[in-house]
């Protein structure tokens, strides 16, 4: 057996990759709008198509599709440098954020040549947004068991049953959803397929999901006997499980899975610079640094593999499962900071941004795989299983 | 290459019988003559003083190797020593090690608390403020750590004792080499008590099965994964951040990360093996002592983050990533 550990090697961004860097810098220098920390630090839970638009105005949705479909044609390193980049301060980046990390990937790897034509371009013009359709309130963790099914017809599918937890599902235009299309779902891993689904289409209802934060930035929908097109199907029948797991290695190791709290660090910090008082501080902001620097390479070694053409699963869910594990320590040592000196109180913005990242801070380990599935998977990849 | 060359050496004569009986106190005679006929003791030192001329990034795997056969020799800092220097023949021979203080008390006496691999170096490195200085161990008044098989002792030597090193390398970068260092230990240290872990996870047998088929245990050993892979990766990356001499910054990184991890790797590892894992006789011992040595050795991550932290707050970078990116980074050629 390869060793799991080895894989995990010291990589660095390329030349061109840090060159982009500046161009990126630029463009938020003039575009990033103007907001506070605690509405900042929803990043990739925000949505705003305007600011979605600018970007792909730019060149920068679709980054790593060819140019022959709109896309920017960049290596997966170039797309760390902008993800990071785009997170670092907290631009709204949720309304292309899926298409761009997995569903236009997905759609170039196994769609058709019509589906590429058509979704691709309206992807990388920032005209069509796409959501996750995986979970259901019977199939989170247990991802295999998906009850909902598409019978097929003359012509196509008819699609019906139900997902959940899915962002930004009532804002946006398409999901690709994983559904069983034979056998039962006893079948586990078998006879599961992906379509493209239509969330205008008839028979769709969705409903969005207040979160505890007082956000709808989820949803749930309903899909009651929707009539599917013959080409909504996308890959092969009965592949959806592999092609599902795929567009999981993309999903977890990005920069996503490190910076969700940043925006809040850099907030404490300048606190802490601007009334001087970070001295007793010290040790909990370098130790910040510590882990952020490492995880950051750990993050770029596992994008040397996606830019090499591997699907590095069992190493992307490693450094998911460490990267969230700082993500969820950040909020837990400024809430605690906060409240050190009641006869010191700190400014309202960064209170509510603490706030804000500590009542969401839980579903950091809970979306794109909980802590005991990757704990599980890491596991396997180590022998164990 | 170094690091294949070296192994073959150390796997036959730095075997853990060989490791337990310097630790008795057998002379490492043999071991130590086997590495400096080999040359092994000049892989830094440049090639046209008939050095190996191996780069910082060759060094790692070679310390890594050491941490994981528990070499009980300074034979990281002797190598690294020839970077100290500009010509290899101003060290004396023998094994060397890094002092992490220097102190001179009001009698002008040099005192040296706590200076790992002492009981077997003939010569120890330290910071003397404006030079460095290097002292005969035989010469100072040696006080033992009292922990069971440390060798670490606390040296004392007489006023005007030390000889000056002619070395272009400063204070911070001589403190961060030793961190450095000791980081790499961790690392291969760490690697080792994993392996044997998982080895013993998947032998041991417990109601039926192997203890590594419970979920209990196997999200355990997930952990213990991720931080033996960030430690690797946090002292491979300072020692490939820099040239003629790694980025102390770097080096403060690595020598936290992995001494926090040090500490819970030591801890899981013990906590897997249950009983065996606390005797004389299983391995697991040789590795855990040493990790909680080595965290503390050269400033634990307590000290190298609050360097960090103080780095971190004075910074004029404009986010915590532009910060953070600075830190790992090699100098861009």
């Amino acid at each position: 057996m390869p060793d799991l550990l080895d894989n995990l090697q010291l990589a660095r961004l390329p030349r061109a990759a840090e060159n982009f860097r500046r161009e990126v810098k630029e463009f938020l220098a003039d575009h990033l709008p103007h907001a506070p920390a605690e509405v900042r630090s929803r990043s990739w839970m925000a949505f705003d198509a305007e600011f979605s638009r600018k970007l792909a105005a730019r060149g920068w949705v679709g980054v790593t599709l060819p140019k022959r479909y709109g896309g920017a044609d960049l290596d997966s390193f170039s797309r760390f440098v902008l993800v990071e980049e785009l997170l670092a301060v907290g631009a709204p980046v949720g309304a292309h954020w899926i298409a761009d990390r997995q569903s236009g990937p997905l759609i170039l790897k196994f769609g058709s040549d019509a589906q590429k034509d058509d979704y691709l371009p309206r992807i990388c013009r920032g005209e069509i947004f796409f959501c996750i359709g995986m979970s259901e309130p019977n199939a989170g963790s247990d991802l295999a068991s998906v009850g909902t099914r598409a019978v097929r017809k003359e012509n196509g599918w008819r699609l019906k049953g139900q997902k959940i937890w899915t962002t930004n599902g009532h804002k946006c235009d398409y999901t690709i959803a994983l559904v069983r299309t034979s056998g039962a779902p006893t079948d586990r891993q078998k006879g599961l397929s992906q379509f493209i689904v239509d969330l205008r289409l008839p028979g769709i209802t969705i409903r969005p999901i207040v979160d505890l934060a007082g956000d709808a930035h989820f949803s749930e929908m309903f899909f009651n006997d929707v009539e599917l097109p013959d080409d909504a199907l996308v890959g092969s029948e009965g592949d959806g499980w592999k092609q599902v797991n795929a567009e999981l290695a993309f999903e977890r190791s990005g920069p996503e899975r490190l910076y969700s709290s940043i925006v809040l660090l850099d907030r404490w910090l300048q606190f802490l610079r601007e009334t001087g008082t970070a001295q007793d501080k010290l040790e909990h902001i370098g130790r910040f640094a510590t882990h952020l620097a490492t995880l950051r390479q750990m993050s770029i070694s596992v994008t040397s593999k996606l830019a090499a053409g591997e699907s590095p699963v069992v190493e992307a869910a490693l450094v998911k499962d460490i990267g969230t594990e700082f993500e969820q320590m950040v909020p837990a040592v400024i809430e605690a900071a906060l409240g050190a000196d009641p006869s010191q109180p700190c400014p309202d913005d960064l209170v509510r941004a603490a706030g804000y990242v500590s009542q969401v801070a839980p579903s950091f380990s809970l979306r794109g795989g909980t802590r005991e599935i990757l704990r599980g998977m890491i596991a396997r990849g180590l022998g164990l299983r | 290459m170094f690091a294949e060359a070296i192994e073959s050496i150390l796997s036959e004569q730095c075997t853990p019988a060989h490791v337990r009986a310097i630790e008795r106190g057998t002379t490492p005679q043999a071991l130590a003559t086997a590495i400096a006929d080999a040359g092994f003791l000049e892989l830094m030192a440049p090639e046209d003083a008939g050095g190996g001329g191996a780069s910082w990034r060759g060094l790692f795997d070679v310390v890594v190797l050491c941490g994981a056969y528990a070499v009980p020799l300074p034979l990281a800092q002797t190598i690294a020593a020839r970077t100290l220097v500009a010509q290899p023949d101003q060290l004396p021979p023998g094994f060397i090690t890094f002092a992490p203080s220097l102190a001179r008390s009001s009698n002008g006496s040099l005192y040296a608390a706590h200076v790992p691999f002492a009981r077997v170096s003939s010569h120890v490195i330290a910071d003397g403020g404006t030079h460095l200085l290097v002292f005969p161990t035989a010469d100072a008044e040696r006080v033992p750590s009292g922990i069971h098989g440390d060798p670490m002792e606390s040296l004392r030597w007489r006023v005007g004792s030390g000889e000056q090193l002619a070395s272009p390398v400063a204070s911070q970068q001589f403190a961060a080499l030793g961190a450095l260092l000791h980081a790499a230990l961790l690392a291969g240290a760490m690697k080792r008590a994993f392996d044997l872990t998982m080895r013993y996870a998947n032998e041991r047998v417990q109601f039926g099965k192997s203890i590594g088929k419970f979920q209990a245990i196997q999200h355990q050993m997930s952990v213990m994964a991720e931080h033996v892979a960030a430690s690797r990766i946090a002292a491979e990356a300072a020692f490939a951040s820099g040239s003629p001499m790694p980025n102390p910054v770097a080096c403060a990184v690595a020598k936290a990360r992995t001494s926090e991890a040090a500490q819970l790797v030591a801890s899981i590892a013990h906590g897997v093996h249950g009983a065996i894992g606390v005797t004389e006789e299983y391995d697991l011992q040789l590795y855990t002592r040493r990790l909680h040595a080595w965290r503390i050795a050269h400033g634990s991550e307590s000290y190298w983050n609050r360097q960090l932290g103080r780095m971190f707050v004075d910074s004029a970078e404009a986010t915590t990533v532009d910060f953070v990116r600075s830190l790992l980074e090699a100098p861009t050629a």
